[in-house]
């Protein structure tokens, strides 16, 4: 899976996001400032100005969600970055920018909530990024990085992604992949197709037609159109965008999966349990929304245990219960988040044993 | 091959720039790293933690459970995390500041290091995390002290290169210290 090239770089999960929205293109952040994402806005204030971008700390994160609408309205490639209660006040532009079909990309590095919570890793946001975290039924696509390497490269999927479906994208990343550090390697972007933004408004000049961005739709039959049209494409997403990793499920009699930051800690553990002749694997959803579904339902037909590990009392394994064969049992270990919650490779080993045994 | 260390003090005594160095002294040696920190709100004297995973392939867990080696630089770690080192593993501790006696920890090898003292005696207290790193290369075998060398350019800001051949110095004591017990 890794490979040894000898450009390695060292650094931040937090600031290999940052790296990769320059590298993407992205012209404008808007955001505030809140741990333990702080270091996105603190890399960009300093060197997207430089590029002739635009860097705005907000007054609030309403605001920053608000200006990510407006510029990317405008045809901008925009971002915003956040945690937690940041991401809950985004919530009503997000839900704004999916009605107006407006790309853009929100990066969640997760801490503990409810309310102000604490600025430990958490997995306990699932919900509310994959299952439209604001009103009126949408949904956004929602990559889940496990490494620094990751935080980099999906960031820059994000955008293209983002840009294709003109759905907004959040990268969901927790503390644990925000804020520590490995080596990458900082790829050059690759070209993406991407449709023009024709429906862009950016002034009248050469006699274009008018362009119209709105969520309010009033018309006669225009709303319903509407969410038949978003409906297809969420669907168009779950065909063609769906992405996990698996490691060692060809013959396992257990697949353990969980996503982001809990699912390097199982892997060390699914290694642990292959070493005691286990027969183990790993089923990683890298995308969260579309949901891997028809990964699970194909791999629950030749293996009928799971067991889904999350930094939460459970959210994902919701989706992987609805995924897999109706004769497949799921099982669940977890742990709600909160300063030294974070279960421990051999934690988890013990419980893939415990399954083994039962 | 994959090798685990954590580092744990309070914050003020270089427990991240200690886990930098090292990581960085992996990288120079060509293998992939994992560096998770992990401290206080405070600036200053909060608990600071550390777990650096490198290996050929992959480093897979950030978080270490039960490491092969812990260096512990205050009482308050020795006290938390000296039991959780692995059973065969090392424990380095800075005996300058922490007092095991009466603490029994079976199967696991324990190295004490008056680091303090190290570092005081060639002119400078700060450099105590430099000590510990000499003595962690010299116990884990798992760096060259080349890489160390070339990591202290990497890891310390251009104001302060003019400080590395001291901090050479203070890696090369800290590994003589423990090169002492080992014999």
């Amino acid at each position: 899976m890794t490979t040894t090239v000898s450009e390695k770089i060292f650094v931040k999960g937090n600031e290999a996001v940052a790296m990769a929205a320059l590298e993407a293109g992205c012209s404008c952040y808007f955001g505030y400032p809140i741990t333990p994402q702080s270091d996105i806005p603190e890399y960009l204030s300093r060197e997207l100005p430089k590029r002739g971008g635009v860097f705005i700390q907000a007054e609030s994160e309403i605001g920053a969600i608000n200006m990510v609408l407006g510029a990317s309205a405008a045809g901008a490639r925009a971002m915003t970055s956040s945690s937690g209660p940041g991401i809950s006040l985004k919530q009503e532009g997000i839900s704004y920018m999916a009605g107006s079909e407006l790309p853009g990309v929100i990066v969640d590095v997760m801490r503990q909530g409810p309310g102000l919570g604490g600025i430990d890793a958490s997995q306990a946001d699932y919900w509310q990024a994959t299952k439209g975290g604001g009103h009126g039924g949408y949904r956004i696509i929602v990559l889940a990085p496990n490494s620094v390497q990751e935080m980099y490269d999906l960031t820059m999927r994000a955008f293209d992604l983002s840009d294709f479906y003109r759905i907004p994208a959040m990268v969901l990343a927790d503390s644990v992949i925000g804020q520590m550090k490995e080596s990458i390697v900082a790829n050059p972007r690759l070209a993406a197709m991407l449709p023009a933004k024709d429906w862009a408004v950016r002034g009248r000049a050469e006699g274009t037609p008018q362009n119209v961005v709105k969520s309010l739709k009033l018309g006669d039959g225009e709303m319903e159109k509407h969410h038949w049209m978003m409906h297809a494409r969420y669907q168009e997403l779950a065909d063609k965008e769906c992405r996990w990793e698996e490691i060692d499920t060809a013959d396992a009699k257990l697949i353990v999966t969980a996503f982001g930051s809990t699912s390097r800690i199982a892997r060390t553990a699914v290694a642990m349990a292959r070493a005691e002749g286990m027969k183990v694997g790993l089923m990683r959803p890298i995308t969260l929304f579309p949901f891997p579904k028809q990964a699970y339902a194909t791999l629950s037909e030749r293996c009928k245990l799971f067991l889904d590990i999350e930094l939460s009392t459970g959210q994902m394994v919701d989706d992987v219960r609805l995924a897999v064969a109706r004769d497949a049992e799921v099982a669940f270990y977890g742990r709600p988040p909160g300063t030294g919650s974070l279960p421990t490779p051999e934690e988890i080993y013990e419980q893939i044993k415990k399954q083994c045994r039962a | 091959m994959r090798y685990d260390v954590f580092f744990a003090g309070y914050g003020g005594q270089g427990v991240l720039l200690a886990g930098n160095l090292l990581s960085y002294a992996a990288i120079h040696e060509g293998k992939n790293v994992s560096f998770f920190p992990s401290y206080g709100v405070e600036k200053r004297g909060g608990a600071a933690m550390c777990t650096i995973v490198f290996a050929d392939g992959d480093t897979g867990s950030p978080v270490v459970g039960n490491p092969s080696v812990s260096v512990l630089l205050d009482q308050l770690s020795f006290d938390k995390y000296a039991a959780k080192v692995k059973q065969g593993g090392i424990c380095i501790i800075n005996s300058s500041l922490v007092h095991t006696e009466g603490v029994a920890l079976p199967g696991i090898e324990t190295v004490q290091i008056p680091m303090n003292q190290i570092a005081i005696d060639i002119g400078n207290i700060r450099m105590v995390n430099m000590v510990a790193c000499g003595a962690y290369m010299e116990k884990s075998g798992a760096l060259k002290s080349e890489s160390l060398e070339a990591a202290l350019k990497k890891s310390l800001p251009e104001r302060n290169h003019k400080l590395i051949p001291a901090n050479i110095r203070a890696i090369e004591a800290g590994a003589q210290a423990a090169r002492v017990k080992n014999s």
